[in-house]
């Protein structure tokens, strides 16, 4: 009775949607007369090539991991959430009122407390739009997108405003204390023996990505929430039925999802730049839901699909150097096009495909 | 006479700035009153936008660019129509892909054929829409009120913007008065009853991208040839998103979009010109407020606290035929 | 050759439509099976059977809906093909759909130019649909407000409206699926006098209907569907409703059920006077009271429709209404936080949806991801605070699913993978191991094989004679006559009666579930 076997479900459809973007995206670069195979040489090499390059890419891949599973998490839900960018960015404040309020003598002490901090305001920004959509019946998507328009604009009043550093003409917080620093891979690593670049971002919140990784991982498959989760998602009359209230898997699922947006403060503004700067989501909460897709929603999808995507912009940055006739836009490109294959045209690979294995089946009965 | 004149400059800006929000609106209503979400109105117009300076730059022709941009548009646009007409894709995903799509392949296209890290070069001459001076704007300028208003706010727009408003009583004639926008509105609300009326679902909604398509190409055109004179990386910031809030604003109705995109473009207007308003000296209304309230507004209407707005029954599903 | 032979015969007149050996099936299951039919002109013919007896599907592939595999289509004795619905209505052909096909913002003057516009400006329409619809009115009390919007329209007003339809695009052939399934008494009246007017006009009429009454009412001649196959047309003045309920049911091989007489005990369910207006403001159940003892099945026969699906809901917590239901003497909650299909399982209610695929399974869940549905928060099924005890369950899974012999006997198949004989089971397996005091059955073997049918007739039997009080809802009447201890039938949210199985006979069962009481020794 089933259509396709599982492998070709997880595995071979998605793995053609890849080719099929990949296809397009070299079209696109021989469209502007650079050769696709240097290209992808130069993205690979600059991603993961030195360790420098590589911690980069794991960096950008935190930030992924984090909001894919933001996504995820909604999804499973069936609620699209694209207000990953807002959310993370309002949980930037967060992180600076924790990380401004005391001057923290160790960044362990500190962790605990910025992490709430950032899930906190994350998830605030989420359980707006999410108590609407539960109560209101106002669609999640739109109110999501404004609300990422809105939290733009208290984000640019409160860094021009109080939360602004006198000493300079930039809409930043002042720096956060200096021993509240999270731990880089370099710290980490050159006390094992084990050199890395210094100048690399990478820091321990790639580990905490992980963790949560795994954390959403139980949530959604090992828990009464996650079940019940899953059980609305796929159908709102059964929930009905089994007596899973709507009003409340909405909230919460959004609240989750939001927290997670959040964490990708912890990264950037803590872990990194180690002061609030306005734009510092970067597009982020909305690489999410490339990676949220391609990884179809399961942690370990996101997890590979986060480092591709890692890959793919830290790799933009050093084609800029090897070929300055691609710009690492072209990232963007591949991004969409992968969105565009894997979400939006999936049937155009899905039906043939289960209509072959229809066929191979066919032909051994 | 000087808050008046304080008022003209006021207003003639909001139109200026309002003539996107306006096609581009326009453009959402024509795809969502056939039943297809699109959030790709951003990407649209910006890869109109390019389009349009670049080929205005290369054939120094405006109207060339118009061309060209609705071109651009109109292929995302399919691809937006392939997805979730053809292959009942996610809209909201499709459209998602679409703005990406814009966001990178303006700038890589941009800076192999120009080198300026995606900008265009500079536009200049007829490679621009220029204002246009109405017939006796200038004899009519000291006429007390009317004057200024006729010469200041009427007369001395370009081209674009006296097209993008007759659309707004074109478009109604179309929706409200011709046997298409009757199938349109229908197939938006009710796809059965479009097909059980022997009518092609499928046609009726490509036809309305189609001209989704076009609307954003002259709303991306205006932008980078008549608001501003070359393309710069995303240029639109948001502007597509600022129309679907004015669209929900709007009741998915053409007149009352004009008058949403007013609203709307007087905020920017006001945005840009009075950063913080003092009210009477007792608190500021920070400029970030003023930015942000269409998206608020847009929320509250959402919510059901002010009105309801009732989106087309049909939007954002694709239709299978079914008992 | 066919037109020769009608030549031939110069005294009748080709008949207005003619079926010969139509066929369609959607995937395994064939819902026409070589379906010849021929209807005169000028007649009103019905069409009659159970729910899935492929009425609805026949009448599809002639409005053009869907294709038939195979098989002939006449109109008024030409052969024609008809791909779509546009060659329907070419042909003369309107359809009044069960589910209106309106656009609920339009005008009813929209409403009935949509796609049969007279060129691109709507105005010259609009004004000749105006005139066209008054002189509709007046021929065939057919009176509806043109500038009226759908929406504010009562349902009989918006079946006026796809009638005015199908007329204004000229049909002289209208097909009309379970018309007075949505109306009111009065408003069938109604819409009879409208048909026979339209058929004093000359229009040929198809009736597709499960209501004996309307049958014996209005048409002339009727064909009998079951089973996807035609079981025989004849004139209504040589036929009765009791031989038509006879055809309709089909003297099917009777899947009797061994079972002792029963041995009610005390009462467990209590309902009463209980009452459901749905969103749309309509009264579903107007006033329902019935008991169910322990150990004794209370089956509540029933066209589909007729609000015992609303008493499922209420009773199974998913649905709010107005009354009084005691469980055990204690009152259960009929609005509020207290009901939810939670609160009812922990007061020991179990049910057995009547729509599994939407309702008792999560399509895409595993096999042993369903066993637990809604009663996952469960003590036996966590592992601890936090996770649940998902290698337990898969093994308890593996239990009942050998206990219930659900096949293929693999817990990590997906539900959707399985026969629905298999996937009731796999429901009845989760709901009947509760121990329940109190199970709700609804439709236990629709789409379900036969060989499944008996297992879990003898399981709902099984379960009454451990002293369990049953409520069975069903639109099988064999299934309810062989397994109920007594038999409550309802028509239009009312219990039209109560009668014992060995008191009564189908006849008698379908006359009351047409709505018809004066049935000899009523009630």
């Amino acid at each position: 009775m089933e259509r396709m076997p599982k492998w070709a479900d997880v595995f071979l459809v998605p793995f053609i949607n890849l080719v099929l973007a990949f296809l397009v995206s070299g079209l696109v670069v021989l469209a502007i007369g650079e050769n696709p195979l240097d290209a992808i040489y130069y993205m690979v090499k600059g991603a993961v090539g030195t360790t420098s390059g590589l911690g980069y890419t794991l960096y950008y891949a935190t930030n992924y991991i984090f909001t894919g599973l933001a996504v995820a998490v909604a999804f499973q839900a069936r609620l699209f959430n694209i207000g990953g960018e807002g959310q993370a960015a309002i949980a930037g404040i967060g992180v600076a009122l924790v990380m401004l309020a005391f001057d923290w003598p160790a960044w362990w002490l500190a962790l605990p407390f910025a992490i709430a901090g950032a899930a906190a305001f994350g998830a605030a920004w989420a359980f707006i739009p999410a108590w609407l959509q539960a109560k209101r019946g106002s669609h999640i998507v739109i109110t999501t997108i404004m609300f990422n328009f809105i939290g733009a604009a208290l984000m640019g009043y409160l860094l021009n405003g109080v939360l602004k550093n006198p000493n300079t003409q930039n809409a930043e917080t002042v720096a956060f204390p200096k021993a509240a620093a999270l731990p880089t891979a370099y710290d980490i690593l050159a006390p094992l023996g084990i050199p890395f670049s210094k100048s690399a971002p990478l820091n321990i919140s790639f580990i905490l990505a992980l963790i949560c990784a795994w954390l959403v991982w139980l949530l959604i498959w090992r828990t009464r929430l996650g079940y019940q989760i899953r059980a609305f998602g796929q159908s709102e009359s059964a929930a009905r039925y089994a007596g899973i209230s709507a009003v409340r898997v909405t909230i919460i699922a959004m609240l989750i999802s939001g927290g997670l947006a959040g964490l990708l403060a912890i990264n950037v503004v803590m872990g990194e730049q180690e002061r609030l700067i306005k734009e510092f989501v970067e597009g982020a909460g909305f690489v999410g839901i490339a990676v949220a897709l391609m990884g179809r929603s399961h942690p370990f999808g996101i997890v590979l699909a986060a480092l591709l995507f890692g890959m793919l912009t830290q790799g933009g940055f050093e084609l800029l150097w090897e070929m300055p006739g691609i710009s690492k836009e072209m990232v963007l490109v591949i991004q969409a096009l992968i969105i565009l294959f894997t979400g939006a045209l999936d049937n155009m690979v899905r039906v043939p495909v289960e209509r072959m294995f229809l066929w191979l089946g066919k032909g051994r009965a | 006479m000087e808050g008046f004149l304080q008022l003209i400059l006021t207003l003639d800006m909001s139109i200026r700035l309002s003539v996107v929000l306006l096609l581009a609106c326009l453009a959402g209503l024509f795809s969502e009153r056939a039943g297809i979400v699109d959030i790709g109105l951003e990407g649209k117009m910006l890869i109109a936008a390019f389009f349009a300076a670049a080929v205005s730059f290369e054939t120094g022709s405006a109207w060339m660019g118009v061309l060209a941009a609705m071109a651009a548009s109109l292929a995302f646009s399919m691809i937006h129509a392939i997805a979730s007409i053809t292959y009942r894709g996610n809209q909201l995903i499709s459209g998602v892909a679409v703005n990406f799509l814009a966001s990178g392949l303006t700038v890589v296209i941009g800076n192999a054929w120009y080198r300026k890290g995606g900008q265009t070069p500079t536009l200049a001459g007829d490679a621009r829409f220029r204002e246009i001076t109405l017939p006796f704007a200038d004899a009519l300028r000291d006429v007390p009120v009317l004057g200024p208003i006729y010469s200041d706010l009427i007369s001395g727009q370009n081209a674009l913007v006296y097209i993008a408003f007759a659309i707004v009583p074109l478009s109604w004639w179309i929706l409200y008065r011709t046997r298409f926008g009757l199938r349109l509105r229908a197939v938006g609300e009710n796809p059965a009853s479009v097909d059980t009326a022997g009518i092609s679902v499928v046609r009726m909604r490509y036809s309305a991208l189609v001209i989704t398509g076009i609307l954003c190409g002259l709303a991306g055109a205006y932008l980078s040839t008549a608001q501003a004179a070359g393309f710069g990386r995303e240029m639109t910031a948001g502007r597509g998103y600022i129309a679907l809030a004015a669209l929900i604003f709007a009741k998915w109705r053409p007149w009352y979009a004009l008058g949403a995109t007013l609203l709307f473009g007087l905020l920017e207007a006001i945005s840009n010109l009075y950063p913080n308003i003092d009210v009477f000296g007792i608190f500021t209304i920070p400029v970030q407020f003023t930015q942000a309230l269409p998206y608020i507004l847009t929320v509250v209407i959402l919510a059901g606290f002010i009105g309801k707005a009732i989106p087309p029954k049909a939007g954002g599903e694709p239709y299978v035929k079914e008992e | 050759m066919g037109s020769e032979t009608e030549q031939g015969r110069q005294e009748t007149a080709a008949p207005a439509i003619e079926l010969r050996g139509i066929s369609k099936a959607f995937g395994p299951v064939q819902a026409n099976k070589d379906i010849s039919i021929s209807v005169a002109k000028g007649t009103i013919h019905g069409i009659i059977g159970e729910n899935g007896a492929g009425k609805s599907t026949l009448m599809s592939i002639l409005y053009g809906f869907y294709r038939a595999d195979s098989g002939e289509i006449y109109i008024n004795g030409k052969k024609t093909e008809i791909h779509d619905s546009q060659d329907a209505i070419a042909a003369g052909i309107g359809m009044v759909f069960q589910h209106f096909k309106l656009v609920e913002n339009f005008t009813v003057l929209e409403n009935v130019i949509l796609g049969a516009e007279d060129g691109p400006m709507l105005r010259p329409s609009l004004a000749k649909a105006r005139r066209t619809l008054r002189e509709l009115a007046t021929e065939y009390e057919l009176n509806v407000d043109p500038d009226a919007v759908i929406e504010d329209l009562s349902v009989g007003h918006q079946q006026r409206v796809e009638i005015l339809k199908a007329l204004y695009r000229q049909a002289d052939i209208l097909i009309l699926d379970e018309p007075t399934g949505v109306l009111t008494p009065a408003e069938a009246d109604h819409l009879f006098r409208i048909l026979r007017n339209l058929k004093a006009q000359g229009k040929t009429i198809l009736l597709i209907t499960h209501k004996l009454r309307e049958i014996m009412e209005i048409t002339d001649t009727v064909s009998v569907m079951r089973q996807g196959e035609m079981k025989g047309t004849v004139r209504t003045s040589e036929t009765s409703p009791e031989d038509l309920a006879e055809r309709m049911v089909g003297r099917k091989v009777l899947l009797r059920v061994d079972k002792k007489p029963a041995t009610p005990g005390e009462t467990v369910l209590e309902v009463e006077n209980l009452r459901v207006v749905d969103n749309a403001g309509v009264e579903r159940l107007r006033g329902i009271s019935l008991q169910v003892r322990a150990g004794e099945i209370l089956g509540i026969a029933g066209v589909a429709g007729n609000g015992q699906s609303e008493l499922l809901e209420v009773l199974g917590g998913f649905r709010e209404a107005s009354g009084t239901v005691r469980l055990k003497g204690q009152e259960l909650a009929l609005s509020g936080r207290h009901a939810d299909g939670q609160s009812r399982r922990a007061r020991g209610i179990a049910h057995v949806p009547e729509d599994r695929q939407s309702e008792g399974l999560i399509m895409e869940f595993a096999a042993w991801e369903n066993i637990v549905f809604g009663y996952h928060h469960d003590p036996q099924y966590q592992k601890n605070r936090l996770l649940m005890d998902n290698a337990g369950i898969r093994k308890i899974a593996a239990g009942k699913m050998e206990r219930f012999d659900v096949r293929p006997r693999d817990v990590n198949l997906r539900a959707k993978s399985f026969s629905g004989g298999n996937q009731q089971k796999l429901v009845l397996a989760r709901e009947m191991e509760r121990n329940p005091d109190l199970l709700l059955v609804g439709q236990p073997t629709r789409g379900v094989d036969i060989g499944a049918i008996e297992f879990i007739h003898q399981n709902i039997i099984k379960l009454r004679d451990q002293g369990k009080a049953i409520l069975l809802v069903s639109v099988e009447l064999d299934e309810i006559m062989s397994l109920s201890d007594r038999i409550a039938v309802m028509f239009d949210g009312r219990i039209m009666g109560e009668r014992r199985p060995e008191e009564t006979d189908e006849r008698e069962l379908g006359l009351l579930m047409a709505g018809v009481t004066n049935t000899g020794e009523a009630a």
